[in-house]
């Protein structure tokens, strides 16, 4: 199925994975308790944070996104993505791992499991780093930088 | 133990895939996303619609547990306020997302797709992570 207007859009496969996310996060809520946020767990993971969660279940929980992706490119067959550079990737990480520890979030904990719980401060992250997103990549196509092999 | 060990490993691996399905993996997609005032590609809406619904869901059944299913007790985030290291860490946290088009969950995902970007991207960003750690005095 395609979007009218929007040719390369896949609604159907971005639901599905979407619901797959709502499921995974469910299942981190009711099941053990918590909230599936990845910064936060990759900072318990790598010993930056301190919480209750104990630091093998972080490394589990990090270690099933890789294996999940394995089962879909196996079902799906290979997908070609385009990466920034390595210097691009180097920038966009540390950013990326400053932001989310100040923010105390990121996609996940924020705009999947923060916002579905209309907690203020989720509503408030998410507006921020979409839009920020948005203005960076705005701002980088008006300087004409392509970052994306 | 193994008993909430599992339906960890299970959520790592359910959401993984479900990056994958939902094309956030590839940083084309999640940047066509941000590219609103350009050729903009509305996948992620979806991804991100169809992740809050179900967890909309759940948030409803929580109440209603006394305990978690498989642990003792919830460990859940109860702040509301709204502080200046919020938004302007979201606001970097945005910026950082947008050069690359990629954030944690699909950072550590991409691994196995693009292994040595992904590893690039997660090194940098646990740096970041312990910068601040370290500027916040080990709090």
């Amino acid at each position: 199925m395609t979007l009218p207007g929007f040719p390369d859009a896949a609604p159907l496969a971005g639901l599905g994975g979407g619901a797959l996310i709502g499921l995974a996060a469910a299942l981190m809520l009711l099941g053990v308790g918590r909230i599936a946020g990845v910064s936060g767990i990759a900072a318990r993971a790598t010993g930056i944070s301190n919480s209750s969660l104990p630091i093998s279940s972080a490394w589990l929980f990090l270690v099933g996104l890789p294996l999940g992706a394995l089962a879909v490119v196996a079902i799906s067959g290979p997908v070609e993505p385009s990466f920034a550079s390595p210097l691009f990737l180097a920038a966009a990480g540390l950013i990326v791992g400053i932001g989310t520890r100040l923010g105390s979030g990121c996609t996940s904990g924020h705009g999947v499991c923060g916002m579905s719980r209309l907690s203020p401060r989720s509503l408030a992250a998410t507006a921020t780093f979409m839009a920020a997103g948005i203005a960076t990549v705005a701002v980088m196509n008006a300087l004409g930088l392509e970052v994306l092999k | 133990m193994i008993s909430r060990q599992l339906p960890i490993l299970a959520s790592g691996v359910l959401f993984g895939a479900g990056l994958t399905l939902g094309g956030m993996t590839d940083p084309a997609r999640v940047r066509g996303f941000l590219d609103l005032f350009g050729n903009w590609d509305p996948t992620l809406a979806f991804v991100m619609g169809g992740a809050v619904a179900v967890m909309a869901i759940a948030w409803l059944v929580q109440p209603k547990l006394a305990r978690p299913v498989f642990a003792d007790a919830f460990a859940l985030p109860s702040r509301r306020d709204l502080t200046p290291k919020l938004i302007g860490g979201s606001a970097l946290f945005g910026v950082g997302w947008g050069i690359a088009g990629l954030c944690p969950g699909p950072g550590f995902a991409a691994l196995v797709i693009e292994p040595m970007s992904a590893a690039i991207f997660v090194a940098a960003m646990i740096a970041g992570m312990f910068l601040v750690r370290l500027a916040e005095g080990n709090a």
